[in-house]
């Protein structure tokens, strides 16, 4: 029983590390799902706190999306498809979030937009406005983060496109912007949902740099990683409701890319 | 002239220098293999692809020249259609031929009228509300090229428009083609590889090897009288360059070849596969050509085999698949090659 069954084929110093690294990713999922207290649960998940924290998160992570989507897809095609020079730092600049520590991020926003910062007291000064420890903040710190995941999902799939589909527009008398409206667009659509998706997840379970620029309070941006922190200082059973929340919405968001990703695989290609 | 260009494109190993023109009503091919630049020249009429130097002039209006003047392909009023027919895949066929309507400003409705009444022509009825990739490779070409000539263009440039269909379907859209721009009334450029499809579609033909013109002419002309190997491989002829001395050709690769009419100067001799006859021996009576040669490759070719000849006089021959057995050929056989004079096309170079 040494030897690894016939028709797995799969060798012992591959199989054993493997199964390890299933079990690790498996089972902390697993522990929270025996945890949960399940009897409890609908009083923890019906606390006005719960609810509201929920909606701020949905609604915040909407709203970065659909700024990501407004940014991003045009610097994803800008990335793709134009000529500019020096495109290769600017890919690297963008995506610098991707890889920065979200805290980094949280402060680095501060220092532009807080009351003392370069934009942040132009703001302050000329409009009164203030940003940090507003749901905007929540917002902005949840769009620094997200957004390069849209725009490198887009990007691909620009690149993976046909662009001759944008030559043969041409020579049927479409202009550049048309083009993109009527032909690059579509072409890319699937690519789009999966990077607002990826997206969108990224943004629901921001936590460092919403609590560096966003602050911690409760309805205005208090979104419901923060929630859960916290829940987990005072109230542990709170706490695994609140993440049980989050694991149902990320399954939600993991059904809904395959769906994307396997269900358009039909799509006829060229 | 309704389209007369002058391109030159330097493009890694690809050095185009390439002037066409081609009148109204007119069908110019251009032949040539692949990497000779034949596409990248359509591209460059389209407005695709900016030449590095060069001009493209259509019913006498300049749409591109070294100046400044660069007309974009939006604005060319041209007709296209690719290899791979580029149908968009996210809308249906008649939606495909009405969009060339629809960018410049006409009404929906009339747009599919339109569209609708060319997918009849091309026998494409009924189908438009299919997915290009519910369409078969025939169909989608003549979606394509109803595509292309819905908007009534100035120009149409065809890109090796048959070479993605298998055979059967190219000969019916080869014919089919070659009825539509029997009634095209603009310029077309069609590029193509195979010279089939340029005898059969083209007024007139231009060979470009290398980035260069090579031969134009008709087609006729071009496959009586090929000018360089690639074209004379193409119609299946064996080119032996030479010097004309009355009836005797002294060949550049040495040997010599008796022909029937008097020659003088830089000559071709131009020989057809099915003219030269193979023996083990050398075959008694004095037929004035004959070569010794060395069989070094043999494919099947229908009922005969294509025999390739290396000696001092190159030469293809066809013989019937029994004379070949009889024969006991097998590649490196040392044969006896001969051809009548009479059978030897001879032209200046």
């Amino acid at each position: 029983m040494t030897r690894p069954r016939e028709g797995t084929g799969i060798p012992a110093p591959l199989l054993i590390p493997a199964a390890v690294g299933v079990a690790f990713l498996v089972l902390p999922v697993v522990g929270l799902l025996v945890r949960t207290p399940w009897s409890d649960l609908g009083p923890l998940l019906t606390a006005p706190a719960v609810g509201e924290a929920l909606r701020l998160s949905v609604v915040s992570a909407t709203i970065a999306t659909l700024l990501s989507l407004l940014m991003g897809v045009p610097l994803a095609w800008v990335l793709a498809r134009s000529r500019i020079r020096g495109r290769a730092l600017l890919r690297a600049l963008v995506t610098v979030p991707l890889v920065l520590p979200p805290v980094v991020g949280g402060v680095a926003l501060f220092l532009v937009l807080g009351r003392q910062g370069l934009i942040g007291r132009w703001l302050f000064e000329q409009f009164d406005v203030t940003i940090p420890f507003t749901t905007a903040a929540v917002v902005i710190a949840e769009t620094f983060v997200a957004m390069p995941f849209l725009v490198i999902s887009v990007e691909g799939a620009l690149r993976a496109a046909d662009a001759r589909f944008e030559d043969a527009a041409a020579t049927l008398g479409a202009g550049r912007w048309t083009t993109f409206r009527r032909v690059t667009l579509p072409l890319v659509a699937p690519g789009i949902g999966a990077g607002a998706v990826l997206c969108w997840a990224r943004a629901l379970g921001e936590f460092g740099a919403t609590i560096t620029f966003a602050g911690n309070y409760p309805g205005t941006t208090q979104t419901m990683p923060l929630a859960v922190y916290l829940a987990l200082q005072e109230d542990s059973e709170a706490a695994i409701a609140l993440s049980l929340v989050l694991l149902v919405v990320s399954l939600a968001t993991l059904l809904l890319l395959r769906d994307r990703w396997l269900g358009r695989t039909t799509a006829p290609v060229a | 002239m309704s389209l007369s260009a002058r391109v030159v494109v330097q493009r890694g190993s690809l050095a185009l220098d390439v002037g066409i023109e081609v009148a109204d009503g007119e069908v110019l091919a251009v032949l040539g293999p692949n990497g000779a630049g034949k596409s990248t020249l359509l591209r460059v009429l389209a407005g695709l692809l900016p030449p590095d130097r060069g001009s493209v002039v259509r019913e006498g209006a300049m749409v591109w020249d070294d100046d400044g003047t660069h007309v974009p392909a939006y604005r060319r009023a041209l007709g296209m259609v690719f290899q791979d027919h580029l149908l968009f895949p996210h809308l249906s066929v008649i939606e495909n031929v009405a969009f060339g309507l629809r960018t410049r400003g006409v009404h929906k409705a009339d747009a599919r009228t339109a569209a609708g009444a060319w997918l009849t022509r091309v026998g494409l009825d009924g189908l438009g509300g299919r997915r290009p990739g519910q369409l078969s490779g025939g169909q989608a070409q003549r979606a394509a090229l109803a595509r292309a000539l819905v908007g009534d263009p100035r120009v149409l440039l065809l890109d090796e428009p048959l070479s993605a269909l298998d055979a059967r379907t190219r000969l019916t859209v080869r014919a089919e083609l070659r009825r539509h721009l029997a009634e095209f009334a603009g310029s077309t450029v069609l590029v193509t590889h195979d010279p089939v499809d340029a005898m059969a579609l083209a007024d007139r033909v231009v060979v470009v090897e290398d980035g260069g013109v090579v031969q134009t002419g008709t087609p006729a002309e071009v496959n009586r009288h090929p000018r360089t190997d690639y074209v004379a491989r193409l119609v299946g002829l064996s080119l032996l360059p030479g010097t004309g001395a009355g009836r005797n050709v002294r060949l550049d690769s040495g040997g010599e070849v008796a022909v029937a009419d008097d020659a003088e100067g830089s000559v071709f001799a131009a020989v057809r596969p099915e003219s030269v006859a193979l023996y083990l021996t050398r075959p008694a009576g004095s037929p004035r050509n004959v070569w010794p040669a060395t069989l070094v490759g043999a494919t099947p070719h229908g009922a005969t085999v294509r025999c390739e000849l290396a000696g001092e006089v190159p030469l293809v021959a066809d013989v019937t698949a029994t004379a070949f057995a009889e024969l006991g050929l097998v590649p490196g056989s040392t044969v006896w090659a001969t051809v009548k004079a009479s059978e030897v096309a001879v032209y200046a170079r």
